[in-house]
């Protein structure tokens, strides 16, 4: 089963326009959704959860059409914005109280764990939480309700390494079980790239595409050499270059250059920056 | 069983973790029979995609040097002696080729080569 369908999925703004977009996230995967500032990344997370109204296109979740049995829908999937908001006054411990009462599912002892295990304290105010702290309270909280596809907006921008590494490992161990599923969008893909098993390339709207990580790995590298060897290849085989007068940079389709040549592998950032260059 | 996964490498995960486990197979560190990790519980203490695993085990499988029980899991094959030997005989031939190269950008002759050969194996 597919935790996560979207067909044809449109959304217009004035100056902004999502464009029929098709998504598959199938079970116990997890994708990687990436694009610059204003690619479309929340608006597409906004359909999902249904807070926005969308102009065309279908959304099923773990099977199921996003916008019948709403309620059902909410238990299911976890959700992270970019801003973890709880009431200020509130301490660890009482957001887990306020929960309880919201969620069927929802499992104090794990979420004590997760706190616990993350270093999140028990008995702070929220307010006077660090962010990497809102943060991990937050994904905590949208693990423990026992949630199939965990959705997150820009999760890790603006956190130190050392928390974003500890929120990869919150991601890695949720995704232990093959019916959890997660959808996560970012800017910043470093810390992400060893994780996924898709990636989504979203550009002013529009797919650029959706693969399996490694397949893209796979099809494209990175070549270095002199401007006239970069000529002499076939044009179809590169995707992207930047000349500069030592050298030359360019991403190149694998197969389609000569035997012997030395390609080296190529990260999911640059690639990204690459395309969208390309495209422009 | 040790398995270690260098980013910087250029070799892609997947034949990382292949090359590892085969490794551990031919040598007898892994012994017959013996279970290998679950794909997702591997790709979790990793922390790498379940995709990159299972492709490392699927040509592990494809190779013969491991077999999957339904619903139990991956297991180490038993030694199959001509595989080795295959291996063997692969891994010389890449040497030699490698030698070839060396010897003709230094102006070495093919004579001159298995001579050097010659007195190496008899020490």
């Amino acid at each position: 089963m597919n935790a996560l369908e979207i067909k044809g999925l449109t959304k217009a703004y004035r100056d902004f326009r999502l464009d029929s977009l098709d998504l598959v996230l199938p079970s116990g995967c997890i994708m990687g959704l990436i694009g610059e500032n204003g690619a479309g990344k929340s608006t597409t997370i906004k359909l999902i959860l249904n807070t926005i109204r969308r102009d065309a296109g279908t959304i099923t979740i773990m099977g199921k059409d996003n916008r019948k049995n709403v309620q059902l829908m909410k238990e299911d999937v976890g959700i992270v914005l970019d801003d973890v908001g709880f009431p200020e006054c509130l301490t660890g411990k009482q957001v887990g109280k306020i929960m309880r009462n919201t969620y069927r599912n929802w499992d104090n002892k794990a979420y004590e764990d997760y706190l616990r295990k993350f270093s999140v304290p028990m008995d702070k105010e929220f307010k006077d939480f660090s962010r990497g702290m809102k943060m991990k309270l937050g994904i905590a909280v949208a693990m423990s309700h026992d949630p199939k596809l965990l959705i997150l907006d820009e999760a890790t921008s603006g956190l130190d390494p050392v928390v974003r590494d500890e929120v990869v490992e919150m991601l890695n161990e949720f995704t232990r079980d093959e019916g959890h599923s997660i959808l996560i969008s970012s800017h910043i893909v470093s810390d992400l790239e060893k994780l996924c098993d898709y990636i989504a390339f979203l550009h002013k709207g529009k797919l650029l595409l959706c693969e399996e990580k490694d397949a893209l790995l796979e099809e494209f590298g990175i070549i270095h050499c002199a401007p006239e060897t970069l000529r002499e290849l076939d044009a179809s085989a590169v995707k992207g270059k930047k000349e500069t007068a030592y050298g030359a940079e360019a991403i190149v389709k694998r197969n389609a250059v000569p035997v012997g040549m030395d390609v080296s592998p190529i990260g999911i950032e640059e690639l990204f920056v690459f395309m969208v260059k390309e495209g422009k | 069983m040790n398995v270690f996964i260098d980013n910087k490498r250029g070799a892609p995960i997947y034949d990382q973790i292949y090359s590892q486990i085969k490794a551990q197979i031919i040598n007898g560190e892994l012994k017959e029979d013996e279970a290998l990790p679950s794909i997702r519980n591997l790709a979790k203490d990793l922390r790498i995609s379940v995709i990159t695993t299972k492709r490392a085990y699927d040509e592990l499988e494809r190779e013969g040097f491991i077999y999957t029980l339904p619903a139990k899991g991956c297991f180490v094959a038993p030694k199959n002696v001509e595989l080795l030997r295959e291996e063997s005989l692969k891994k010389i031939e890449e040497y030699m080729q490698k030698i070839a190269q060396l010897a003709v950008s230094c102006g070495l002759s093919k004579e001159e080569v298995v001579e050097m050969f010659m007195m190496n194996w008899e020490e």
